[in-house]
């Protein structure tokens, strides 16, 4: 409630600073505002470099599934990306403004020190729009590749090395379950801010035991002979969730347990992680300005 | 079916030898033997292992008829019931949800020895489905804590049967707490197909469900309690709406996936046998069958044949037998599936071996669609 009410003296403030008049008032609500607004999240700047990233999606060779391609990729410009996950009371902000839905019942957990969890892909890219309109920088969700490079270390190869012709499916599929049994998290209740500790690049808490939602699609790809793309499809109806073991989740599905399949190991939480866009030289120039309240 | 040595053992009592003998001709089940006789019968004292597994048991009876001897030890803790670290006031024979498997053969004797610790607070019972008369044992077995009982009785019925906790005025709470457990009686000289052929397994594989009522917070989250006492009333409330919080295999949401997944290996002869003491269930194997299934668990009927989908009423055991013909990740589930997938009732049983291309292929892989 208390919320809602500063949401309309914002609005109104914002109707005051058009009229011109009033300056000084206008600042001081401004000034009243910030413990409701959204702080600035802590963000780490991850460096351009290079790596090594085992391409998302699944990869078909003479109709067999294969282990998909390892390609060298160059991430050319650096990228600011959340130290932490967005916070329960940052996302429950979110949700008082109206911008964002809810979080599943089950799923809510409060505080600044717990992540948000039993979101989905729809709430994680709500909360990206309404955090830009609140902080004037622009917010998104990471690509697949900016995720794992951000990783780093604790960016899991999915790759299951197996040396034979695929003849025998049943391999892939047995293989694939002890791998992803042998990376899951013991303990699937979220931990607090910190928990899981930080990455040699000081990003925190990442392939903990919430997944965090990307914007890469699911592909299917068939390769060639070598490694050249014959043919691929993507399905944007479901994207891809990077933690432990990369997962692959239908963009409406909020509870990683609930969208995995009948006989494999589901992601235990899902939650975000934004990028910050570099500031537009129009963002600069707003910064400037006294009262961000729109 | 008496065996042979049976009856001998009947005349050897001396005690209206022929007399004994013709009534054991017309009612096997009902021959009485003289508490002496029993007494001379060979012992035998079987650990009993917790579940999935079973303890060593021969599947055709070598010797006569036997005293077999178990121990159960009820144990009230506090037991995990899902991966949330939900936890329930549990009450439990031997510390595990099921209760152990017992396995015996016809016309054995089981002889029971029920432990209640002083350390618990209830008091507690045993009812075995495959005994007869007083209340299947509970009206013998009442033990308060820092007591102990010791029952008998005849199996003389064969199939898989529940056994439960049911003491007066509280018996489903015991129930869906965690008191239940099954004894199996096999035919003495083995399971047949229904056309008279042996059927041996090499795996037997124990799935107890269990229907869990967990109360929950004003905020939605799962109470516990520090007594079982205090959480009794609120339990029960949930009880009464008869929609569980929790199914599962084997106590808990993931008993039998990941790290505990069962496994197997193709040509492997597997009996699953399943057991719900509360609430039906329909027992499915996802990509593979029952090739002979018990659907009610008792040997004595013919079992069906080829089912994909079998009915275990509550309060019952079956059985069913499958030979695993393709190697892969199954899914063992209460094809409810709503029940195995949102509230638990989901086991994975991992089978290694040669893929069978003539049973299935794919003959084209997932890709766009082509012109048809
Ligand atoms: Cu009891």
């Amino acid at each position: 409630m208390k919320l809602k009410v500063q949401a309309s003296m914002a609005i109104a403030a914002t109707m005051l600073a058009a009229a011109g008049a009033f300056a000084p008032q206008v600042v001081e609500i401004a000034g009243k505002a910030p413990a409701q607004m959204a702080a600035e999240p802590e963000t780490v700047a991850i460096a351009p470099g290079s790596f090594d990233l085992r391409l998302p999606g699944e990869f078909l060779k003479n109709d067999y599934p294969v282990d998909a391609p390892l390609q060298a990729t160059k991430v050319q410009r650096g990228f600011a990306i959340m130290k932490y996950q967005v916070s329960a009371a940052d996302y429950a902000r979110c949700v008082a403004d109206g911008a964002c839905e809810a979080p599943e019942a089950s799923a809510i957990t409060a505080g600044d020190d717990m992540p948000a969890t039993g979101v989905s892909y729809r709430d994680a890219t709500a909360y990206a729009a309404w955090l830009t309109e609140r902080t004037g920088a622009v917010w998104r969700l990471p690509t697949d590749t900016e995720w794992a490079f951000a990783a780093g270390e604790r960016y899991a190869d999915d790759a299951l090395l197996l040396d034979s012709n695929g003849s025998n499916p049943a391999e892939r599929w047995l293989a694939r379950y002890r791998s992803e049994t042998g990376k899951s998290e013991p303990d699937p209740e979220p931990k607090t801010r910190g928990h899981f500790g930080t990455n040699a690049k000081s990003v925190a808490d990442i392939a903990g035991n919430v997944w965090e939602w990307t914007t890469t699609c699911y592909t299917r790809t068939r390769l060639a002979d070598g490694a050249a793309k014959a043919e691929s499809l993507d399905n944007c109806g479901v994207r891809v969730v990077g933690g432990k073991h990369r997962g692959y989740m239908s963009y409406f599905i909020r509870d990683g347990k609930s969208g995995g399949c009948a006989a494999g190991m589901a992601p235990d939480n899902l939650g975000i992680r934004l990028v910050r866009e570099p500031d537009s030289l129009l963002a600069r120039f707003r910064k400037l300005l006294p009262a961000k309240v729109a | 079916m008496l065996t042979r040595r049976e009856a001998l053992l009947g005349t050897a009592a001396g005690t209206a030898g022929a007399v004994l003998l013709a009534a054991m001709a017309a009612t096997p089940a009902l021959a009485q033997v003289p508490a002496a006789d029993i007494k001379s019968l060979p012992r035998q004292k079987v650990n009993l292992v917790a579940p999935p597994f079973v303890h060593e048991h021969e599947q055709v009876a070598t010797g006569g008829p036997k005293v077999v001897e178990f121990q159960l030890t009820v144990k009230e803790q506090p037991v995990v019931i899902d991966r949330e670290g939900t936890t329930m006031r549990a009450m439990t024979y031997n510390g595990s949800i099921p209760a152990p498997m017992m396995i015996v053969h016809e016309g054995d004797y089981v002889e029971l020895t029920l432990v209640n610790p002083e350390t618990n607070e209830m008091p507690h019972n045993i009812d075995f489905h495959a005994a007869t008369g007083a209340l299947g044992g509970g009206a013998l077995t009442h033990v308060n804590p820092g007591e102990q009982v010791v029952l008998r009785f005849k199996a003389t019925r064969t199939g898989t049967f529940v056994y439960h906790c049911a003491p007066e005025g509280m018996i489903p709470w015991h129930v869906v707490s965690g008191m239940s457990g099954t004894i199996m009686v096999l035919p003495r000289d083995g399971l047949k197909d229904g056309n008279g052929k042996q059927l041996t397994y090499d795996k037997l594989f124990y799935i107890g469900e269990n229907d869990f009522y967990v109360p929950r917070d004003e905020n939605g989250k799962y109470k516990s309690y520090e007594t079982l006492g205090e959480s009794y009333e609120e339990t029960l409330n949930v009880m009464r709406g008869l929609i569980p919080t929790h199914v599962v295999f084997n106590g808990k949401v993931g008993a039998l996936t990941g790290d505990n997944a069962l496994k197997a290996k193709v040509g492997d002869k597997v009996l699953i046998v399943h057991s719900q003491a509360n609430r039906d269930t329909r027992p499915h194997l996802i990509g593979g069958h029952g090739d002979h299934v018990w659907e009610q668990g008792k040997f004595s009927n013919a079992p069906a044949k080829d089912l994909e989908t079998w009915f275990i009423r509550g309060g019952s055991a079956g059985a069913a037998f499958y030979t695993f013909l393709q190697p892969g990740v199954y899914a063992y589930v209460n094809h409810n599936l709503i029940e195995a997938a949102e509230l638990g009732a989901t086991a994975h049983i991992m089978v290694e071996g040669e893929w069978n291309d003539d049973l299935m292929a794919q003959v084209s892989a997932p890709g766009p669609i082509r012109a048809i």
